[in-house]
């Protein structure tokens, strides 16, 4: 492997880490906000307890996503300095305005919500959450545009062989990004209403499983208390799951409305826009209007410039056409149909300019790995659907108050968890390897912008050695491995621990009334 | 001189100003985790002075690198690929850092405990050391061809002002972090912090003094003789007032210290952003190195809207959490126990 390849595996190991971690910020962050709202305006206790708790593991999994933030922002100038040289006039400023617009919001209100408990009154604090939750969407808006830019460039010219930009309004109102952000968003709302409805269902499932809560002859529950555990497994305990799984249901349902509605507009433009990423998508060699369930034959791209292996073997027809046209008749354009195109507005070859080292003047394979873009298009559409079909199952099965006293569903419902999170990582697998072999795409649809694009093989730092990278793809890839063990270890002690996890109180000073009120309520 | 490059030197040297100056004493006090701290509790009192903050201050630094990809992405691509193997180090040491803080209380063992504060100590340590290093082969140059590529290996970059300016950045956090535990503390801790100040004070500060003399030195700048003088009575200033145990005068000196001395270094740099030692026609330039006026025209707006809230409310932040803690002000540990 040379520097190149290391320098785009360590690019994706780094970036899907992150985004398992920056999905459940975004989306948890929003319903520990209005759970709070909740706790404000009625002053029940259960409200509360759900605050705490959820927001305790908000933060648990925060912290993650701060720490591996880190390395996303360093790498473009580190391993990447060519496509920093190329880009940074346009790409730089969507992330340095993310930093100065919505991440220092973020991180301060945060630090404010934490310690700030009993310590600001009751309305500032609570607006703390609302400021940092809606500045990490913010965040995840101005990224979105950095990332449809390199999938959609606007805006923009050539000026001295650099991308310059020329219309910030059109860079920020990009087509692409308009329908990107709600998509991630929603997905993000998927991973943290799943993650509701597993914890949630865990707790009613131990709940029943310990004789705490029955059921009378009708499969009604019948809420009872723990006397022995203390007070955190009363009733309240037991309306804390209850809400949390409903709300994390009803959140998964929704949430996976948004994903399909603006996936559908996000396709629409794709076929515009990348045609050659949803042939690659669907794997499909020519021309047609069926949407592929099964396809086999040889899906690898490795220098092939044909795709005649590919046999579609199920099919549904003129749902391709659907999906991309809104109607079943329109032909959408195959692989075998794009090559010659791509080829004959972009060349065959790649330039001879030393900017591409050994492959400089090689043939340029414009058909993205058919295996990764077809595969990771249904395992982003399959996860994402069975978790809204959980969802809508669990809300039926649950409607008479409580689990089914099952260890096969409520081990089910736990490692469904990780569904919505296999989604959105398939999602993002799919369109970043679906753009190459350019790291900016170029836009087919405007005048005067055609010559706005990037080989990612241009892109990596020319100064960097393989071992440079290899160091570091190493040192990364191992710390992220036991951090992920730790993170999880950590989420699982916590969950285990239900509310007195969040709330000491509950545990250590049960109903002594009196507050010492020189500790602080909060410290780490 | 071009208004708009100039205009955006001078925000990224009060981007890094700010960062060395705010996360300069939570480095610092995480640096005392491991040296200073006596037993649990003063650790965790430490630990509880920069809870509520570190993390708005660490942004200073994502800003500063994002801002110079923005505003100068020729410097940003030149400078972060020729320290690929630095940084990587100071990326590990962020990433453990950053988790400590969060993970070191919800450790069950002294072990893990003592894991996670070596972690915050070496972390804290190796980010100080890393920044100061890169800032200092900035200022001073680093062995660059005409595309601003590293020339030489992995370690061409290693040379005495690399060493200084570590060393600069960990000593001014160590004071700057004690001078903190001075004005955020109570008891023993703020007693023997402010002794420890006093004596180590313009030891301390002299490193950093050193590399903005070198920096001025190299570039034979006049101009930047002002923010020297200024950082030398700035010093003075510190040093008299620690000695009196005048803690928030100390501290104030110490900072003025800091963003004068980070003025005489970029105002003695200017027009170079990142000089080259191979060749001064292959130095980056506020120049060569700029995004266009049109970009750099709209960040210009972004910052001066943006600038002064950040200001506005991470000092509110500070307004906020401003009692002091003493030991007797931290609760007792909890364990998190299984239920179910």
């Amino acid at each position: 492997m040379d520097a190149l390849e290391i320098a785009r595996w360590q690019f994706g190991i780094t970036t899907v880490y992150h985004f398992l971690m920056v999905p459940l910020t975004i989306g948890l962050g929003l319903v520990v906000a209005v759970l709070q709202t909740a706790w404000h305006r009625t002053g029940k206790e259960e409200y509360l307890r759900m605050t705490k708790f959820w927001g305790k593991l908000f933060l648990i999994n925060f912290i993650m996503g701060v720490a591996t933030g880190i390395v996303q922002e360093f790498q473009f100038g580190m391993a990447w300095s060519e496509y920093s040289r190329f880009v940074g006039d346009v790409f730089g400023a969507p992330l340095a305005m993310e930093a100065l617009l919505a991440f220092f919001v973020e991180s301060t209100f945060l630090g404010l919500w934490i310690f700030g408990w009993d310590r600001l009154p009751r309305r500032i604090h609570l607006a703390a959450i609302w400021i940092a939750s809606l500045a990490s969407i913010l965040s995840a808006y101005f990224i979105l545009v950095a990332n449809s830019w390199m999938q959609h460039p606007v805006g923009t010219e050539i000026i001295n062989g650099r991308a310059v930009m020329t219309d910030a309004w059109a860079v920020f109102t990009n087509n692409t990004a308009l329908v990107t952000f709600p998509h991630t968003i929603f997905g993000a709302f998927a991973v943290a209403g799943g993650f509701l409805l597993g914890i949630s269902w865990y707790h009613l499932y131990k709940r029943r499983h310990s004789g705490i809560d029955t059921v009378d002859a009708d499969g009604k529950v019948v809420v009872g208390e723990s006397a022995t555990l203390g007070r955190n497994r009363d009733k309240v305990d037991y309306r804390v799951w209850i809400k949390s799984l409903r709300i994390g249901a009803v959140v998964a349902m929704v949430a996976f409305a948004g994903v399909a509605l603006s996936g559908h507009a996000q396709a629409q433009l794709m076929i515009q826009q990348q045609p050659m990423k949803m042939a690659a998508a669907e794997a499909a060699c020519h021309d047609g209007t069926g949407f592929s369930l099964l396809s086999i034959g040889d899906l690898r791209s490795g220098g092939a410039t044909t795709c005649d292996d590919v046999v579609g073997v199920f099919e549904i027809p003129g749902l391709l056409s659907f999906l991309a046209h809104d109607n079943f008749t329109t032909e959408v354009k195959g692989v075998n149909t794009l090559l010659p195109e791509y080829q004959e507005k972009y060349g065959t070859h790649l330039p001879d300019n030393p900017i591409y080292g050994d492959r400089a003047g090689t043939e340029i394979n414009y058909l993205p790995v058919m295996e990764v873009t077809y595969w990771g298009f249904r395992l982003m559409i399959t996860l994402g659907g069975l978790s809204a079909v959980a969802a809508a199952v669990a809300l039926w099965l649950t409607r008479k108050g409580t689990v089914p006293h099952s260890k096969w569903i409520s081990r089910l419902a736990l490692f469904g968890m990780l569904a919505p999170f296999g989604a959105n990582s398939a999602g993002w697998i799919f369109t970043e390897m679906g753009r190459q072999p350019f790291v900016v795409a170029p836009n087919p649809s405007f005048e005067g912008i055609d010559q706005v694009f990037m080989y990612t093989a241009a892109a990596v730092s020319p100064g960097v050695s393989a071992g440079e990278m290899l160091f570091s793809l190493i040192v990364l890839t191992l710390i992220y491995a036991v951090l992920l063990v730790v993170e999880v270890v950590l989420l699982t002690r916590y969950v285990r621990g239900g509310i007195g996890s969040a709330m000491p109180e509950l545990h250590d000073r049960p109903d002594d009334g009196q507050k010492d009120t020189d500790v602080l309520s909060f410290a780490y | 001189m071009e208004f708009l490059p100039t205009l955006w030197f001078i925000l990224i040297a009060v981007l890094w100003g700010g960062y060395l100056f705010l996360e300069g004493f939570d480095l610092g006090v995480g640096m005392l985790m491991k040296t200073f701290a006596r037993n649990e509790k003063q650790r965790r009192v430490l630990l509880n002075t920069i809870g509520p903050v570190w993390d708005g201050n660490e942004v200073w630094l994502i800003t500063a690198g994002a801002a110079t990809f923005a505003a100068f992405p020729y410097w940003y691509a030149s400078l972060f690929s020729a320290l690929y193997v630095p940084l990587v180090l100071v990326l590990v040491a962020l990433i453990f850092r950053a988790v400590a803080f969060e993970y070191r209380g919800k450790a069950h063992t002294r072990t893990a405990r003592n894991a996670w504060d070596w972690a915050i100590c070496l972390g804290s340590f190796t980010a100080a050391f890393g920044v100061g290093a890169m800032l200092a082969l900035s200022t001073t140059g680093l062995p660059l061809n005409a595309n601003g590529d590293r020339v030489g290996g992995p370690f061409a970059w290693f040379n005495m002002y690399a060493v200084l300016g570590g060393i600069g950045v960990v000593a001014f956090c160590l004071v700057q972090g004690l001078a903190f535990l001075g004005l955020k503390t109570d008891g023993e801790i703020r007693t023997r912090a402010a002794r420890i100040l006093a004596r180590w004070l313009p030891v301390a500060l002299l490193p950093l003094a050193a590399w903005a003399v070198a920096v001025v030195l190299l570039n034979h700048s006049a101009t930047a003789l002002a923010p020297l003088a200024l950082a030398v009575c700035a010093l003075v200033f510190a040093w008299i007032h620690a000695r009196k145990t005048n803690e928030g005068l100390a501290f104030t000196g110490m900072g003025i210290f800091l963003l004068a001395g980070v003025a005489a270094i970029f105002v003695a740099a200017y027009p170079n952003v990142l000089p080259s030692t191979i060749d001064a026609a292959y130095n980056l330039t506020v120049t060569n190195a700029s995004s266009s006026p049109y970009t750099l025209g709209l960040m210009s707006i972004v910052a001066a809207f943006g600038l002064p809230l950040v200001l506005a409310y991470q000092g509110w932040t500070y307004w906020v959490f401003r009692k002091r803690i003493s030991e007797a002000h931290i609760p007792d540990a909890h364990a998190v126990t299984p239920i179910v």
